[in-house]
């Protein structure tokens, strides 16, 4: 009973054998293969969808913000004060304690992250460097609250010590900014490294060759051949202290405040963010809404670094194969 | 393992190289021992540097059991002791016996409007002990030290207590016990624990892998083994390098409009005919991991974009010399050879995830739930957000209670993070 459909399989077996061997040479769709192509295609174009998804949320409740006639645009890019009572909505002020923790971590992180790196790539031995590298990869994972809780209960304390009680407040952007570039320098250091070691060994032989030596290799030949890599890991730290939020929240302290002063406590644009929605805020209030203005700031901010920090990329960019 | 590569070997050669080179330049001779110098200089900085980096670890680390363990002064209204029947202390009293102590100790009407509320044989013996904690015994933690003040002081703690406090009993309290994994939140700081916490984060964490390993891995495929040069590849490569620097808090928005808000039909569970599910509140784990999973997505794509480039064009090129179509080279040796990194990356991305405070928080994790999540479209609270909310408060013993719950974290992280290097160093192949 089956062997004529055995044999109507075969049949369709050996011209389909004979169609591949007479077209072996030409280009042949699978259909297999292009549905798998079509859903990895769909997996990348998912990432374009997020994008619109964020800007249009935040621009539409932006505007909306915007469009409520206790608020004009440029109020809210020139006033000093932040206080939804009382209807002031000045962003200076959230932004300037965004600046400044962020100023202060990459003071810490970026001579630190850098050092690092190049001694985990051009100087550690290997067994160093596997002890070293995952154990900064430890720091590196450890969420940010940790940090936080750290911040509060640790560097704030120090810095008082350090500084007198008078001077320090409870809450304050120093202690809030020094801990972020503790959290931002593992990422600069693994990023930078892996950015060293990817350079390609006959470099580094070439230039001994020409009688540099250790320093002047890493200095001068590899750095400069990883710097593409590098200034990603440096912008990519940049902005990860500006999104941060919940060191900020519990360190940096809770209220707007225009100030200068490292060690008074101000409000970064994160901090404030977290801190409204966390409580209890109707979706139809205006602070609800000018949260969203602040985000629309928060992610222009970063994706204005970004596109810095590609160009500098694209510019300098090595390729070696 | 990883092999010594020759360049290690010729390492310690590295000076000998400049006087090697100068035979026959006789201008640079001079400065060589100076170069060296500043060299060595720069040598002992590099090194420092990444001293101090272990250092800050070690103090993180140091911090949190410095937190997590020390005296502690409290004083009762009544004493525990004076409630223990038959010697079992009372938290391990059956339910009819912490009835008759609220019994006797409440005046009628308090005992009566608590009756009410829910009738005393309906409730668990757990929640019977915490009202007899809060309407009884009354605990109050007066003041905690850390761990060092409570070892190098402690002659001072006992003077202090006795003096400020001739009432409070002063204890060793380890604040990271085994109560804390599998008590259920509490007002109470004593009888607090991080039970639903923990299964909160893991039922996010769950849905997020479900949703960013797959769809990373088939993005990065789709980028660096099919895309053409094309405008719409650039802009998604573009777009991807991009969304890896958009802060955390901005996809909590995202989550929070979209998720929570717009599609709150299905993330609450109304759309299934999930019981309790209030159509209007996706303010659920559902919601929670989708919006993790978006987080880390470019990060798991660009790691593994990374991890496929690091293949040898060879392969490949093998690959099809022996027949073999697209799609069989990347299943067979492309992704096999890259494996170890792509899970590398994704699996520290996850771990990057289970700890992430600020998208929770906005997407408005509920921060006091005493009872289990029981599937996705159950409303949560989350670790991370639980250690906010104590450190976020000011007294005390609620930082003792968030160093011991970061422990916990840690923990847990630490165990997601094995993984990632036992399948690192087990399916790592060295090919160059």
């Amino acid at each position: 009973m089956t062997t004529e459909a055995e044999a109507a399989a075969y049949q369709a077996r050996a011209t389909r054998q004979a169609n591949r061997d007479k077209y072996a040479l030409t280009k042949k769709t699978h259909l297999g293969e292009a549905i798998i192509r079509g859903f990895l295609f769909a997996c990348a174009a998912l990432t374009i969808l997020t994008t619109i998804g964020i800007v249009i949320i935040l621009l539409e409740e932006a505007v909306r913000f915007f469009l409520t006639p206790e608020v004009s645009m440029r109020e809210f890019f020139t006033d000093t004060v932040w206080q939804p009572k009382i209807s002031r909505f000045g962003i200076l002020p959230l932004l300037n304690a965004t600046i400044m923790t962020t100023a202060f971590a990459m003071l810490v992180a970026i001579p630190f992250g850098m050092s690092i790196a190049i001694y985990l790539s051009e100087y550690a031995s290997s067994r160093a460097r596997n002890i070293i590298k995952p154990t900064l990869e430890v720091l590196a994972g450890i969420p940010t609250v940790v940090y936080g809780y750290f911040a509060l209960t640790f560097m704030t304390p120090v810095l008082r010590l350090i500084f007198g009680s008078n001077t320090v407040g409870v809450y304050n952007t120093a202690s809030a900014g020094i801990v972020m570039g503790i959290l931002i320098l593992p990422l600069v250091a693994t990023m930078s490294e892996d950015a060293l070691s990817a350079v390609p060994r006959s470099l580094r032989e070439g230039a001994y060759g020409l009688g540099a030596t250790k320093l002047e290799v890493a200095l001068k030949i590899v750095v400069p051949a990883a710097i593409s890599g590098i200034a990603a890991a440096v912008i990519l730290g940049i902005s990860r202290g500006i999104g941060e939020t919940m060191i900020v929240a519990l360190a940096a302290g809770a209220g707007p405040n225009l100030t200068l002063n490292p060690f008074k406590g101000a409000e970064t644009i994160t901090g404030h963010i977290v801190r409204i929605t966390g409580g209890d805020v109707s979706y139809e209030s205006i602070d609800y809404k000018s949260l969203f203005a602040l985000a629309l700031v928060l992610f222009l901010f970063t994706l204005g670094l970004n596109v810095i920090s590609r160009r500098i990329v694209r510019k300098f960019r090595e390729v070696y194969e | 393992m990883r092999e010594p590569t020759p360049l290690s070997d010729n390492r310690g050669d590295a000076s000998k190289a400049p006087q090697l080179a100068a035979d026959g330049d006789g201008a640079s001779q001079g400065n060589i021992p100076r170069r060296n110098r500043l060299g060595k200089i720069w040598r002992s900085v590099f090194l420092a540097s990444t001293v101090i980096g272990i250092i800050a670890l070690t103090l993180l680390m140091f911090n949190i059991t410095n937190g997590s363990l020390g005296y502690m002064a409290v004083e009762y209204e009544i004493e525990p002791e004076s409630l223990v029947v038959d010697g079992v202390p009372v938290e391990n009293l059956p339910s009819e016996a912490l009835v008759k102590i609220l019994e006797d100790n409440l005046t009628r009407n308090r005992f009566r409007t608590l009756d009410r509320q829910t009738p005393m044989q309906e409730r668990t013996q757990a929640e019977l002990v915490s009202l007899v904690y809060d309407n009884v015994i009354e605990p109050k933690v007066l003041m905690t030290w850390p761990l060092i003040d409570s070892l190098l002081r402690e002659d001072e703690i006992r003077q202090e207590v006795s003096r400020e406090y001739p009432k409070a009993e002063l204890f060793f309290k380890v604040w990271f016990t085994q109560d804390l994994w599998t008590s259920p939140q509490s007002s109470n700081p004593l009888l607090a624990g991080v039970r639903t916490a923990i299964l909160g984060s893991l039922w996010i964490i769950f849905i997020t892998i479900l949703f960013a390993l797959p769809v990373g891995t088939g993005a990065a495929i789709y980028l660096e083994e099919y895309a053409h040069d094309t405008w719409i590849n650039r802009t998604i490569q573009t777009n991807i390098n991009n969304l890896a620097g958009v802060p955390s808090i901005i996809y909590g928005m995202l989550g929070l409009a979209v998720f929570v808000r717009a599609m709150s039909v299905i993330t609450s569970g109304a759309l299934f005919n999930i019981p309790d599910a209030t159509p209007d509140n996706g303010r659920t784990i559902l919601s929670a991991g989708l919006t993790l999973a978006l987080l880390i997505l470019p990060v798991v794509i660009i790691n593994a974009q990374e991890a496929l480039r690091a293949v040898p064009n060879s392969l490949r090129e093998a690959s099809y010399g022996l027949g073999a179509t697209k799609w069989q080279t990347i299943w067979a040796h492309v992704l096999p050879n890259s494996l170890a990194g792509i899970m590398t990356g994704a699996i520290l991305s996850i771990s990057r995830a289970f700890g992430e405070t600020a998208p929770l928080v906005v997407i408005g994790a509920s921060t006091y739930i005493t009872f289990d999540p029981q599937n996705i479209f159950s409303k949560f609270t989350a670790l991370p957000i639980q250690i906010y909310q104590w450190t976020a408060r000011p007294q005390a013993e609620f930082h003792n209670l968030a160093a011991a719950a970061i422990l916990v974290l840690l923990i847990l992280q630490l165990s997601i993070n094995a993984i990632a290097i036992i399948l690192r160093n087990r399916y790592s192949r060295r090919l160059v």
